[in-house]
């Protein structure tokens, strides 16, 4: 990477996510039992961002285990993606509430 | 097996069937005071299971069912003084806690693994159970908008715990 790519980089991040850094947050809202966007696109290094809306516990658990954010009532949580690939997730306790996320490297 | 789906039929036509089957539909009234008996009694039903359960898993399950009852039925009561609304007590909601205190004695003489599966097993049905008043009934007839739209949450949770009862069911086997 050349220097005058790494600044348009670091510039681009900083205008878009205000995050000083090239990492990105990507938000997913819960509201009623519903994750949105359900399926969101993300690069490694970026962090997914879940709003909780509801007064109900939920969690944003990874079907292989890689991370599993505990999201208590009106709270916010973070992961920060490692791993390239797609990755199901789901609400340990309320299973019906899925979701997914695509980490591209 | 006969038995078993008897048991089931009979405990449907409980739910959805004595006071509304002549064409008359619940009342709002009715309809609010049908879903937070529901969710009490479920929360009756966990107390008894941490009262007896030693199964990590169970007593995380039940305390799954306490909070999330706890909260749904206080945005129940919240909503129905919004809206002026009185609960009124009627034959669907004496039936499913006259079955929910079957349960409970029934259960009260098991203990160890026997209650948890017990236990387990009957809240997948009673979720099923529930949902299917929910969605056949309880949710057509609701008239108020807000009062629909909260039985429509209430619904995606209950089959939310229905699946997570599912998955412990699973576990226990």
């Amino acid at each position: 990477m050349t220097p005058g790519r790494i600044g348009i980089v670091a510039v681009a991040a900083y205008a878009l996510s205000s995050v000083p850094a090239r990492s990105a947050t990507i938000q997913v809202v819960i509201d009623k039992l519903v994750f949105a966007p359900t399926e969101v696109t993300a690069k490694i290094g970026d962090t997914v961002e879940w709003v909780n809306k509801d007064a109900l516990a939920h969690t944003a658990t990874a079907t292989n285990g890689d991370w599993n954010a505990v999201l208590a009532p009106r709270q916010t949580g973070r992961v920060v993606l490692k791993k390239a690939g797609a990755v199901d997730y789901f609400c340990k306790y309320h299973p019906n509430m899925k979701g997914r996320v695509v980490v591209t490297p | 097996m006969i038995a078993r789906l008897s048991a089931g039929a009979f405990a449907l036509c409980l739910l959805s069937v004595p006071a509304f089957a002549q064409g008359a539909k619940p009342t709002d009234p009715q309809i609010a005071h049908i879903a937070y008996t529901a969710g009490q009694l479920d929360i009756e039903a966990a107390k008894q299971a941490l009262a007896k359960s030693k199964d990590k898993e169970v007593r995380s399950f039940a305390q799954d069912m306490v909070r999330d009852h706890t909260e749904v039925n206080k945005q129940a009561l919240a909503l129905v003084k919004k809206l002026n609304v009185k609960p009124e007590d009627n034959d669907t909601s004496r039936a499913l806690t006259k079955q929910a205190a079957a349960k409970r004695a029934e259960l009260a003489k098991l203990n160890g693994s026997a209650f948890d599966k017990a236990y387990v097993a009957n809240e997948v049905a009673y979720h099923k159970t529930v949902n299917g008043a929910l969605e056949s009934t309880l949710i057509p007839s609701a008239n108020n908008g807000e009062l629909k739209s909260l039985l429509q949450t209430g619904l995606k949770l209950f089959q939310g715990h229905e699946q997570h009862a599912e998955h412990v069911a699973a576990d226990l086997k």
